[in-house]
């Protein structure tokens, strides 16, 4: 963002996607709100880990469509979001190997509290946190791969 | 056995009950944690602990099973038919024990073979969907539930279909066989998980046991059952590599990684005719017109083409991987031939060969990779005078090819005998003949190698004759434990064949 041509022209108003930038400046931490309502939603309606991480990410693709693939690559660096799949998996999975210390099936949530419908809550929370985690990072790192395989389109194209 | 047994003292009680959901969850936990470890010595020697660790939970298993029964796991405490159920019986355990050997078996191989055909940033990420395919198998292989088998037939096709593609390295044929085997597969999952949706439609289950009671409480059920199976065949028909249903696999084996195809030759296609077992005979019953009606025209009828065309395509290969590939659909054949014919002794013969031709093809493959490893082999006409050059490879080699053709006294001579006798019993005399002539083809192109191997002479390099330069021992010891395994079972086959026999008891009832 530190282009002085392009630092010029948005100074003379003549950034052809300043409609774009202020809108989804606008819109991004709405999505992203929306996908945290939905992921905690998901114990009590329609919602989940799944479409929670893709509405999270579709919020991150936004922002690169219409800052650019580098600026969204500085914001979420592809190094973390291949730590963030592994992590997601590993919440999930590691949720059913403390299920297993404490006793119980793999996967069982009603060992997690004292309360076997506690447990359950705890549990699935855990869980689609992980699917939430991988989701997104998944759905970024698809886009980075498409992204990042031509050169991005120039102002001029427009 | 009951000596056998003394072994489960050994075994914690927690690995026997929770052992079922262990053994899917310790690759697939392992696999996300190897696929951001930057080392690749530690990825190795993770991937063979885990593996290790898998056989003998596997084993524990199925000596537990023989010893108590069919044993079921609940998994999450939700029981079935509503929650998904993780299941050990005679029909399973042995192909269990079967995935976790031959994945050990191809880790110890893969510490040389991965060094020179994998780049080194690559080695975290082979092993890691390395682990991924093996818990997919042993998951679909394990699992109680029918969608659930599809979830694992994904998790491990999509990273079967990464492994293939990381034989770029090597051989750039590997991508467009990868992308073969990519659509060919995918086509096959579609067609599985649209049968399983019209079973669904049809009983309100997902539950294999549960369906299979319904479907009963039906009489065989409506059109919608009808479909729902020759979909359920057609889609692992594909994954099997049924005759007009296997382009994809002479690619896929010649152009991956050489670990990647012996575990894929003595794996996948086998876990897919597992499941061609759990749905025709479990979910499914022969007594069933549309079932027997299946059974004879489609798998005796492609199963006996296969075994003649593909066995001929093999004796003109000039490729020696894929050569084996053809005759891998050729034995295929052979599988699908006993369980066509759909007696207990037919589809015990049947499921007796799967195992053998598991270990047959692991070796054969593990021999060849060793070949490709010292003097960069890969045509048929390249073998002459390594029965010199290569002794105790071209030794291993040749053990495991007179099994394949089913010489006396080697596993390969037991299931084909039991095949024979089967298919005798049952009246079907010119299956025998189809048997006996597929075997003639099967020395034809085996033999063809051996000779150049053993009676031309080290070809010249340079103007020197080419030396002994056997191949490094982490590679001799899988493939001479392959080999080996293979005398044991023809001579001392009472285990494996019991173990046969059991399964196709559990499947069709005794006699």
């Amino acid at each position: 963002m530190s282009d002085p041509d392009r630092d010029l022209e948005r100074m003379l108003g003549r950034d052809p996607h300043v409609v774009l930038r202020v809108i989804s400046k606008f819109l991004i931490p709405l999505i992203a709100l929306f996908a945290l309502y939905v992921q905690f939603h998901g114990d009590y309606g329609p919602g989940g880990g799944f479409q929670a991480g893709v509405i999270l990410a579709a919020s991150v693709i936004l922002y690169a469509l219409v800052f650019g693939l580098k600026a969204a690559k500085a914001a979420f660096p592809p190094r973390l979001i291949r730590y963030g799949m592994t992590l997601g998996v590993l919440l999930y999975g590691g949720t059913g190997v403390v299920t297993w210390f404490l006793g119980g099936e793999f996967l069982n949530y009603s060992v997690l509290a004292h309360d076997a419908s506690h447990g359950q809550h705890y549990g699935i929370l855990a869980v689609e946190l992980g699917v939430l985690v991988t989701v997104t990072s998944v759905m970024i790192a698809i886009f980075y791969a498409f992204g990042s395989r031509q050169p991005e389109t120039s102002n001029e194209d427009w | 056995m009951p000596v056998m047994f003394s072994v489960l003292e050994l075994m914690p009680d927690w690995l026997l009950t929770h052992g079922p959901a262990f053994l899917m969850a310790l690759p697939l936990l392992m696999a996300a944690i190897m696929a951001v470890l930057p080392n690749k010595r530690v990825a190795w020697f993770t991937t063979f602990i885990v593996t290790s660790i898998l056989t003998i939970t596997a084993f524990a298993l199925a000596l537990y099973n023989a010893k108590v029964g069919t044993t079921i796991y609940k998994m999450g405490g939700w029981a079935p038919p509503h929650g998904i159920s993780l299941v050990i019986d005679a029909l399973n355990a042995p192909v269990l024990v079967l995935i976790a050997l031959m994945s050990l078996i191809t880790v110890v191989y893969a510490m040389p073979a991965t060094v020179a055909e994998i780049k080194p940033n690559k080695r975290a990420p082979f092993y890691a969907a390395f682990l991924l395919c093996v818990a997919g198998l042993l998951g679909m292989v394990i699992t109680g539930d029918a969608f659930n088998v599809f979830v694992f037939l994904e998790v491990s096709s999509i990273s079967t279909y990464v492994l293939v593609a990381m034989g770029a390295a090597r051989d750039r044929r590997a991508l467009s066989a990868a992308y073969n085997y990519l659509i060919l597969g995918s086509i096959g999952a579609t067609f599985f998980v649209i049968g399983i949706g019209f079973l669904y439609m049809e009983t309100g289950t997902l539950n294999m046991a549960d369906m299979a009671r319904i479907l009963a409480d039906l009489d065989g059920g409506s059109r919608v059952a009808k479909v729902a199976f020759a979909f359920i065949v057609i889609g692992l028909g594909l994954k099997l590599a049924m005759f007009p249903l296997h382009t994809w696999l002479p690619g896929a084996y010649a152009y991956a990684p050489t670990p990647v195809t012996v575990f894929l030759a003595s794996t996948a296609t086998k876990a897919a005719l597992y499941l061609l077992l759990r749905f025709t005979f479990f979910v499914f019953d022969p007594s069933y017109a549309y079932v027997a009606d299946g059974l004879l025209y489609i798998l005796v009828g492609m199963g006996v083409i296969g075994m003649v065309f593909a066995s001929l395509q093999a004796i003109f290969q000039t490729d020696a991987r894929r050569m084996l590939a053809f005759s891998s659909v050729a034995q295929v054949g052979y599988m699908l031939l006993g369980i066509g014919i759909a007696t207990t002794a037919s589809v015990a013969a049947g499921y007796l060969h799967l195992i053998n031709h598991a270990i047959i093809k692991g070796g054969l493959f593990i021999a060849l990779g060793a070949m490709w490893y010292r003097f960069g082999i890969t045509r048929t006409e390249d073998f002459q005078g390594l029965g010199k050059t290569m002794p105790l490879t071209m030794g291993a080699f040749t053990v495991l090819g007179l099994s394949l053709i089913g010489v006396p006294f080697t596993a390969g001579f037991v299931s084909k005998v039991n095949l024979a006798s089967a298919a005798a019993d049952a009246g079907w005399w010119w299956a025998v003949g189809i048997i006996m002539l597929t075997s003639i083809l099967a020395l034809v192109y085996i033999g063809r190698v051996l000779l150049l191997a053993y009676f031309q002479s080290p070809p010249q390099v340079n103007g020197e004759t080419v030396i002994r330069n056997e191949a490094p021992i982490m590679m001799l010891i899988p493939m001479w434990v392959c080999a080996l395994a293979s005398v044991f079972i023809g001579v001392k086959s009472d285990a494996v064949v019991g173990a046969s026999i059991r399964a196709a008891e559990l499947l069709l009832g005794a006699g």
